[in-house]
């Protein structure tokens, strides 16, 4: 009978639904950014496989039918796009510049600094995408041979600090205008920057939805040449 | 629209990206082009936003659910990155802040440079 629970993709999905539910109630009760459900749910899955004796590739079973849907998840992103497309015309150019900007820099700054401290190049290749939002962070990473685990927590440790951070980095780079600061949080910190930005205001959490979109694709272009 | 048919237009769009990334001589994402394609569909009329709204919503809202499963991976990688946790950690936090820094600010010159540009247009 174990055998049949190990192989049934039932076991995978139940887990990871049951965990993020756990990740969200936590989350609610304590109102902390760093309870992010992901992280919770995450751990508690390493948690309960480690505990039972469940062999990663059971979980993946059924975890992989979750993973598939990463690409939808990425498609849908371009409704956010066009639903803001008057306020992306108005600001065209700046947020543009502003995304490649902070995509090369972004890019340039964890290539140097792996290189500096000599890092094995499957690292380098998981770090290399880590501001951009994790379905395009992770298809990257894979086109270049880095391993996805590390990119995921690349992508979330980027996205942990923007969004506890980002209030103070407007005081301290002092950044007074709005577009500026919702561009520069989603191109920071992606999609768990941009629910911040959203806390922050209503033209701030708009711009950083659009950045996080424009900055996922010039990565997505721009590492070809790397 | 039916959720389904909300579904297969997504999925639809994401299959024919698939055969699009195929073809490329390049390796770029297929959820990237994905992206752009629906995108274009959008804007160009073809699909209207309100045919894949729901859909939309429930998984942009649901978005971090679907990386669960990438981030449990971590623990097959548990050693290799225990072996350089510390310059691991040093560049994913360090490297935030300097690209909240560099966007923020490119956007607040140009927009200044452009407001001043206005204002001695108008003044």
């Amino acid at each position: 009978m174990a055998e049949a629970l190990l192989n049934s993709p039932f076991l995978g999905l139940g887990l990871t639904c049951a965990a993020w539910c756990v990740g969200l109630w936590v989350q609610k009760k304590t109102g902390l950014i760093l309870c992010n459900p992901l992280v919770i749910a995450t751990a508690l899955i390493i948690a309960c496989l480690s505990l039972f004796r469940i062999p990663y590739e059971s979980y993946t079973v059924g975890a992989d039918l979750i993973s598939m849907m990463l690409g939808p998840v990425t498609a849908v992103l371009a409704l956010n796009i066009y639903n803001q497309r008057t306020l992306l015309r108005q600001y065209f150019f700046p947020v543009l510049a502003g995304c490649l900007a902070g995509s090369l820099v972004s890019m340039g700054s964890v290539f140097f600094l792996c290189r500096l401290l000599a890092m094995d190049p499957a690292i380098t290749a998981a770090l290399l995408p880590k501001s951009v939002t994790t379905a395009i962070a992770l298809a990257i990473s894979e086109s270049r041979g880095g391993i996805p685990g590390i990119t995921a927590a690349a992508v979330l440790i980027a996205g942990v600090v923007g969004a506890m951070f980002s209030p103070l980095f407007a005081k301290f780079f002092n950044i007074t205008d709005p577009v500026a600061e919702g561009v520069a949080i989603g191109a920071c910190s992606h999609a768990l920057g941009t629910t911040k930005a959203l806390e922050i205001g209503q033209l701030q959490g708009a711009m950083s939805s659009i950045s996080l979109c424009l900055c996922g694709i010039i990565t997505s272009v721009s590492v070809l040449f790397l | 629209m039916n959720i389904m048919a909300e579904l297969a237009i997504i999925f639809g769009v994401c299959l024919i990206s698939e055969g699009i990334a195929a073809l490329l001589p390049i390796a770029f994402p297929a959820s990237v082009i994905s992206m752009l394609l629906l995108l274009f569909l959008l804007l160009s009329g073809i699909i209207k936003g309100r045919y894949i709204d729901r859909a939309c919503r429930f998984l942009v809202g649901n978005m971090a659910f679907f990386f669960i499963a990438p981030c449990v991976g971590i623990m097959e990688h548990a050693k290799a990155l225990l072996a350089c946790l510390i310059p691991f950690l040093f560049i994913a936090v360090l490297t935030t802040p300097l690209v909240y820094f560099v966007t923020a600010w490119v956007i607040q010159l140009m927009l200044t440079a452009q407001r001043k540009k206005e204002d001695g247009r108008h003044g």
